[in-house]
């Protein structure tokens, strides 16, 4: 508590060293490469931030720590930190999917937006105090929104930056006044004094409104329904890797503080989501969200002949299952919630950076673009092959095992949450259909044109990368297990 | 010998044949022919030497096989034979290469057709001496589907509807069959002869029914009844006993030559012989119960038979009827042997005359009419194809040794004393006589009938004016007639010396009327 | 030594995945030599073993804090089924020989299908067993939607979804069983032993069975099936009727029976006369035996009959399931391997003898070409075979159906008549498949002679080696009853045994 500035410095280090690395991105694209082509300036602000990442990566490696400083502001354990790195690592592989965009001359400003967007995450989840959540939040919104803006030859592009501004500013709007009447309520902005002080009192109306303020905030961020309706054209206008980044990252933090508000924080309010048992609280809110996001996200997703159209409704769904975690709110839910957030995390990087590709070579992203596809770019299909039924639930990918993770750690916690696990199964079922029609149309369908398609190298190996590690992570969940 | 099992053995050697043919003869049709000679003959050659080894006193079962085969289902491989199996081995082997001699026309994948006459063979072979219901009832369709096959794909113009015909029939008579045995199995859990006849035998066979079927509202005895009836189709239909004939005419006439002669030589045979080894063991209680009714059936056999005979054009379709008439003699004598004589000892000795007639008329009828068939393809052979009663004449003249050699075998057919066909009849008639007077009495107007279309085929094929289409006709040649030798010598052999059979049968009919409660 | 079956089948499929595109001969080479392989391996083993006890093959933790152990074995019943995986995936290859366009990748999912069968019937760990299970669907969906005919893409789609339906099904019966067990293990041995309470059971058993049975073909999930089959090429049909339909029965088995034997036990009320999940699904079954029978017998297309002779043949095995007798269940594992065989051999020559050569499969115009002259090997195969799935003695189908009507006799004796009819009427529809298909009468004997290629000799090998499956299993069941007898005598199914009748 009373540490001193250098304490607070060194326990932000990671986050310091990525914030350097975008200022030198800019500093350097600034001062020595105005005149450079755009092929050497991506190079060199592809390099730096990567570096600057596997510089954070490193630090934290090799400082563990385990501390609480400040009233709840900076928490870091062993779970955060390690999360942090999967969110560096994430960045990482989108900067180098980035690479191959030429939607912008920019570039330097694009990555080291993306930098700052990392560093908001960071933050994020390495606090428990509101007034520190909101500034990351907003630290991370803020940049995503500039970042969905980027391609200026696409109205497109405009429209959806300036959508999920407006969704963004609204919902930060509600998350500040929730907040503000949670601190009201509880006299305390750390996460576990509010738990303290809202233990065993009874359930008031402005409590209430606190809970639905700050669901209504957090829940824009993950798109769950009904704070969903940025998501389809965010997805769908927005680069290919700012639209990466948003459903991959973004959405592993905006879970993990979804998860520390309501389960640390608002401990004392649950209330039940039990079939028989019903109690006013945030479960059977949180409860019905979950199950209007399965049932939507992927009924509509069914529809859906545009890709990014497609993986922005599947993304709804898998909220849903997402939060079932949350409602089983025990350390291993936690655990499956984190290891469901990180491989699907990884996995629909890579989906956007096939969907990348595509674009750059058929010039859309609907489902007849990508016909024939096998037959003209095998290795970006097979990863495709991967992604999609991984996102599917099939073994033994990483999202069978995350799917089985979540169901299981739920329904240990909760007998009573068996209706939501066969809801939950039961969508995921119908999801196979609209992933197979993506690999239909890749692997059925008849080639627009028979010359193979030329993938920069970067970007193969990376979805190669990807591609292995959710099948890895699959069959050896273990591995990623251990370190949550 | 006594290290290798014989009927195993004997079994064994047509499957290997027929694959044989299939494999080295696949393109040579003379090829095919002989190895198909060489393997029925090999084939007799065993049988021949299973009669030396047999031992004609003792009444029972001989070169017994037995191995556990599928113990959950109470299965096991059990061959043997008794006089009436050896009996039927005999006349098996013997008609099979007469059969195929008989085939030289066939010249369509021929091959194929030497290799099915060989599984029927097999067939034939497994058929007798199995004594356990698993695969017995394996050779009995072993036997089914090469027959159709024959009738199918060689025959004559209306063949496919004759096969199908044939096929449904036997079919739906071995369906029935199945069901039978099954039942039986499900509630004594046996499946082997020799032991469900001792269990009928000892009298525990209603209890076992009734216990089987103890959730039905059916008593034992009508239980045993149904099942007796459904056994009964399957071998009527082989026989057949009139109403289930109706697909006999078509086929034995669609059929090519050699096929209709392993039909009438052998096949029906395997309905006389179901009867005898299956049929009257186990279910003599429930056959005596309807003794009288089986009578008339087989009355009516022999009576109609020969009537249809006289109305025929068709020289095959007149062998045809005429083969259901003359297996009618032993359906009579088998069913007069129902009749109960516990308390009367000359009557059982007349039993035993009435079988050894019928095992001796199952021989001889086999022989002749095989015999019978062959001279009508030789016919068929030297006229282009016709075989019509009313298309020959005079032939006589042109063709003496033909004349005379057929002629042998027509008298055969109808019972000259001194001919083989003379015996079997005889013994038959002696025998059932005091068993069943009326039913016997009618049934010689079946005598008279067949001497009738006998004589008129005599009359009309060989005696008479020349027709003169014909007159250029060839006689036999000298393979023929010695082809046709040996079944025509062993006709005037058994017609004088009939102890060449009743020597080894006797011992078994004995057995079968003393050990078994008539 | 067994789990090299599914090592060499992936590895097989990775390799061909690498392959250069015009590679179809090298490709055709891989795929045997991976089949073959896994044929010889479980050929060896089973010629090895003395009877049909578990014997564990690998045992390795998974994932520690779930309790999840990657738990390989095998027991009689495994090794039947494996057998029969090995001789109908080298069959399948061989009959596939012509695959000209994108060979490697058929070939490809191919062996990826087979490897993720193997490792269903080896996996005795649930979770193991579920994640194969599922692997096995989306190869599947490719073979049809690719090199399919009629329909493929509806066909694989309609199989793909109803599969997966159907693993989520047996899904939420898993995570559930799981749960109630402790989260501790999900060990098919351990799950057999623990006590899960009655009213769970009673409806984790029928959830799981419906979701097996769906790939198993149980009426009215059944529908599926014909049009799937149908469309498939002849290689994915003879995989699908001969190999992943006993998926779903083995599923049925090893799990929904072996883990919930009580869910089987009487409700103590009666709905329509029915008593309890058996009778229920006793009697689907039987009503899967005379429909699928019915419906064959007036089918225009020869696929189709097979198609649906298929789901009749599958009702055998589920009411064998159902009769809760040691000679029953003898018949329906019997019955799967029997009709693996058989089904593969019947789809073979309708597809790849037939219709590869004639481009139809209409009865009504393959009775016009006199194909029993013009291919003699394939009418004589599809004779042999057709006599086989009769259940003519002799074939491995006879003693089969007769233990399954042994046991039905014992606990449901009307249904033995009404099962007994849906044989009869598989006769018929046998009987006029082969009448119109190979002998039908031929007005134009000029027609007749028209040049198909001749059967080449990868499918008389394959035909031949299908064949004498079905014949050596056939004359001498004892081969198999040996291992599988004792299976099931073993400590797993003492539940089964103790409500059921023996």
């Amino acid at each position: 508590m009373t540490a001193g500035y250098i304490e607070m410095w060194r326990l932000v280090a990671p986050e310091v060293i990525v914030v350097i690395t975008a200022l030198c991105v800019l500093s350097a694209d600034l001062a020595w490469l105005r005149g450079a082509e755009a092929r050497v300036r991506s190079m060199v602000a592809t390099l730096l931030s990567v570096a600057g990442c596997a510089a954070a990566i490193g630090w934290i490696l090799r400082a563990p720590l385990t501390v609480s400083f400040g009233d709840g502001v900076l928490v870091l354990g062993p779970v955060a930190q390690h999360v942090q790195i999967a969110l560096l690592a994430l960045t990482m592989l989108t900067v180098l999917l980035a690479s191959g965009g030429d939607f912008t001359r920019h570039i330097s400003e694009y990555l080291a937006l993306m930098l700052l967007a990392t560093v908001g995450m960071m933050l994020l989840v390495s606090t428990q105090n509101l007034l520190l959540i909101f500034l990351a939040l907003e630290l991370l919104s803020l940049s995503l929104y500039v970042l969905a803006a980027f391609d200026k030859r696409s109205e497109r592009s405009a429209e959806a930056a300036l959508k999920y501004f407006l969704f963004g500013a609204i919902s930060a709007a509600f998350l500040l006044f929730g907040f503000s009447l949670l601190y009201g309520v509880s006299n305390s902005t750390n996460l576990g004094t509010i738990a303290n002080m809202l233990h065993g009192a009874p359930l008031d109306p402005l409590l209430l409104v606190a809970i639905m303020m700050t669901l209504v905030g957090l829940g824009f961020k993950v798109a769950a329904v009904p704070f969903h309706f940025w998501a389809p054209d965010v997805y769908q206008g927005a680069p290919a890797s700012s639209a990466a980044l948003i459903a991959s990252g973004s959405k592993v933090a905006g879970f993990f503080i979804l998860y520390q508000v309501l389960v640390l924080g608002l401990a004392g309010a649950k209330g039940s989501s039990a079939w028989h048992g019903y109690a006013a609280g945030w479960m059977p809110v949180v409860a019905i969200v979950a199950a209007l996001s399965m049932v939507l996200g992927n009924l509509v997703a069914i529809a859906q002949t545009s890709v990014r159209r497609l993986l922005a409704y599947s993304a709804i769904g898998h909220a849903g299952y997402m939060l079932l975690t949350i409602l089983a709110h025990t350390n291993q839910s936690f655990s499956a919630l984190l290891y469901y957030a990180i491989t699907y995390a990884l996995t629909v990087l890579g989906a956007f950076g096939v969907v990348a590709v595509v674009e750059r070579v058929t010039g859309g992203d609907t489902l007849a673009h990508f016909a024939g596809l096998s037959r003209r770019a095998p290795l970006v299909s097979l990863c495709m092959l991967v992604f999609m039924l991984s996102l599917a639930g099939i073994p033994p990918l990483a999202g069978f095992f995350g799917k089985f993770y979540v169901f299981a750690s739920a329904l240990n916690a909760d007998h009573e949450l068996l209706w939501l696990v066969v809801l939950a199964i039961a969508m995921s079922a119908v999801s196979l259909y609209y992933y197979l029609k993506v690999l239909k149309s890749i692997y059925v369908g008849e080639p627009a044109g028979e010359a193979p398609v030329r993938v920069p190298v970067v970007q193969q190996v990376v979805l190669a990368v990807i591609a292995l590690g959710v099948v890895v992570l699959g069959c050896v969940p273990s591995l990623l297990l251990r370190w949550l | 010998m006594n290290l290798l099992p014989p009927i195993s053995l004997l079994t064994v050697v047509p499957l290997v044949g027929a694959a044989a043919v299939l494999v080295l003869g696949r393109k040579d049709n003379r090829l095919a022919r002989v190895l198909a000679f060489t393997f029925a003959f090999l084939a007799l050659a065993v049988v021949l030497i299973l009669w030396h080894w047999f031992n004609p006193t003792a009444g029972g079962l001989q070169f017994e096989e037995v191995h556990a085969w599928i113990p959950a289902l109470g299965v096991e491989y059990h061959v043997g034979i008794d006089g009436l199996g050896l009996l039927m081995l005999l006349l098996s082997a013997i008609v099979v290469p007469m059969a195929m001699a008989a085939s030289s026309r066939i010249e369509a994948r021929a091959p194929l057709y030497y290799s099915l006459v060989l599984m029927l063979e097999a067939g034939l072979f497994g058929t007798f001496t199995a004594l356990n219901f698993f695969h017995w009832f394996l050779f009995w369709e072993l036997s089914l589907i090469p027959a159709f096959f024959l009738i199918r794909l060689w025959g004559g113009t209306q063949r496919a509807a004759a096969a199908t015909q044939f096929f449904i029939y036997t079919m739906v008579g071995s369906v029935a069959l199945l069901l039978a045995f099954l039942a039986l199995f499900l509630c004594t859990g046996k499946f082997d002869f020799m032991d469900l006849a001792a269990l009928a035998q000892s009298g525990q066979l209603l209890p076992s029914l009734a216990a089987g079927f103890a959730w039905h509202s059916l008593t034992a005895g009508k239980v045993a009844l149904l099942l007796c009836f459904g056994a009964f189709l399957g071998f009527a239909v082989k026989v057949p006993l009139v109403p289930f004939h109706t697909w006999l005419p078509s086929a034995y006439a669609e059929a090519p030559a050699g096929v209709t002669m392993l039909l009438t030589g052998t096949m029906s045979k395997m309905g006389v012989y179901g009867f005898l080894r299956i049929l009257l063991p186990i279910f003599y209680a429930q056959l005596r119960e309807v003794r009288t009714a089986l009578l008339w059936l087989a009355v009516a056999t022999i009576v109609l038979s020969a009537y249809a005979a006289l109305a025929q054009k068709d020289l095959k379709r007149i062998f045809a009827y005429s083969s259901i008439n003359h297996l009618g003699y032993c359906m009579l004598g088998i069913f007069s042997i129902l009749k109960w004589t516990g308390d009367n000892p000359a009557l059982a000795a007349e039993k035993a005359a009435a079988l050894n007639g019928v095992l001796l008329q199952m021989f001889n009828h086999g022989l002749t009419a095989a015999t019978l068939f062959w001279f009508v393809a030789l016919l068929e052979k030297r006229s282009g194809g016709l075989r019509g009663l009313d298309d020959f004449g005079g032939l006589r003249k042109v063709a003496p040794v033909f004349c005379g050699m057929m002629g042998i075998a027509l008298f055969s057919s109808l019972g000259l004393p001194g001919l083989n066909g003379f015996v079997g009849e005889f013994l038959i008639f002696k025998g059932a006589f005091p068993l069943a007077i009326a039913p016997t009495s009618v049934s010689v107007l079946g005598l008279l009938l067949t001497a009738i279309f006998i004589l008129t085929i005599l009359q009309r094929v060989f005696s008479g004016p020349l027709n003169s289409k014909w007159a250029g006709m060839h006689d036999l040649t000298l393979s023929e007639r010695l082809a046709l030798a040996p079944p025509l010598v062993l006709m005037f052999v058994l017609g004088v010396y009939p102890q060449l059979v009743l020597g080894f049968t006797n011992s078994t009919v004995m057995q079968f009327v003393r050990h078994l409660r008539f | 030594m067994l789990a090299w079956t599914i090592y060499i089948s992936f590895g097989g499929a990775l390799v061909l995945m690498l392959l250069p595109k015009g590679g179809v001969r090298a490709a055709r080479v891989v795929a045997l030599l991976a089949a073959l392989a896994g044929l010889a391996i479980a050929v060896a083993d089973f010629a090895r073993r003395p009877s049909g006890e578990l014997v564990t093959v690998v045992q390795v933790s998974w994932i520690r804090s779930l309790g999840l152990e990657y738990h390989l074995a095998a027991d009689g019943i495994s090794l039947t089924l494996v057998l029969l995986t090995g001789i109908v995936a080298v069959a399948g290859v061989l009959f596939s020989w012509n695959i000209e366009q994108r060979a490697n990748e058929f070939f490809a999912f191919y062996l990826a299908l087979i490897g993720g069968v193997y490792g269903v019937f080896l996996s005795f760990d649930l979770l193991l067993l579920f994640v194969f299970y599922e692997i096995a669907i989306v190869p599947k969906y490719f073979l049809i939607a690719i090199w399919g005919s009629t329909r493929r893409e509806y066909a694989a789609m309609k199989l793909a979804l109803y599969s997966f339906v159907g693993s989520a099904m047996v899904l939420i019966g898993l995570i559930a069983a799981y749960v109630v067990a402790g989260a501790r293990t999900m060990d098919l041995v351990q799950l057999s032993q623990f006590p899960f309470p009655v009213h769970f059971q009673m409806w984790a058993f029928p959830l799981v069975f419906v979701g097996f049975g769906i790939l198993a073909g149980l009426w009215p999930f059944h529908t599926w099936a014909p049009t799937g089959h149908v469309a498939a090429p002849t290689a994915a049909s003879m995989l699908l009727a001969g190999v992943v339909m006993k998926l779903g029965a083995y599923g049925c088995l090893r799990v929904a029976m072996m883990l919930f034997p009580r869910g089987l036990d009487p409700w103590g009320f009666h709905v329509l006369g029915l008593g309890s999940w058996r009778e229920v699904f006793a009697l689907l079954a039987l009503i899967g035996i005379v429909y699928g029978a019915m419906v064959a017998l007036v089918q225009k297309d020869f696929k189709f009959v097979i198609g649906y002779s298929s789901v009749s043949h599958m009702g055998f095995v589920l009411l064998g399931l159902m009769t809760l007798q040691q000679i029953g269940l003898d018949g329906a594992v019997l019955q799967m391997f029997s009709h693996g065989v058989l089904a593969g051999l019947l789809f073979a020559v309708v597809g790849r003898m037939v219709y590869d050569r004639t481009h139809t499969r209409d009865l009504t115009e393959l009775s016009k070409m006199s194909l029993g002259k013009v291919l003699p090997f394939a009418a004589a195969t599809f004779v042999l075979a057709g006599m086989a799935s009769i259940g003519l003695p002799g074939f491995s189908g006879f003693v089969a159906e007769l233990q399954v009507l042994i046991g039905t006799w014992r606990s449901f004796p009307v249904f033995v008549v009404i099962a007994g009819v849906g044989i009869v009427i598989g006769i018929a529809y046998t009987w006029r498949a082969m009448q119109m298909a190979f002998f039908g009468a031929s007005h134009n004997s000029s027609v007749g002679s028209a040049a198909y290629p001749p059967i080449s000799i990868p499918e008389r090998i394959a035909a031949m080696l299908l064949l004498a499956a079905s014949i050596v299993v056939g004359l001498y069941p004892q081969l198999l009853l040996r291992v599988i007898i004792p299976a099931l005598h073993s400590p797993m199914f003492d539940g089964l045994w103790k409500g059921g009748v023996r």
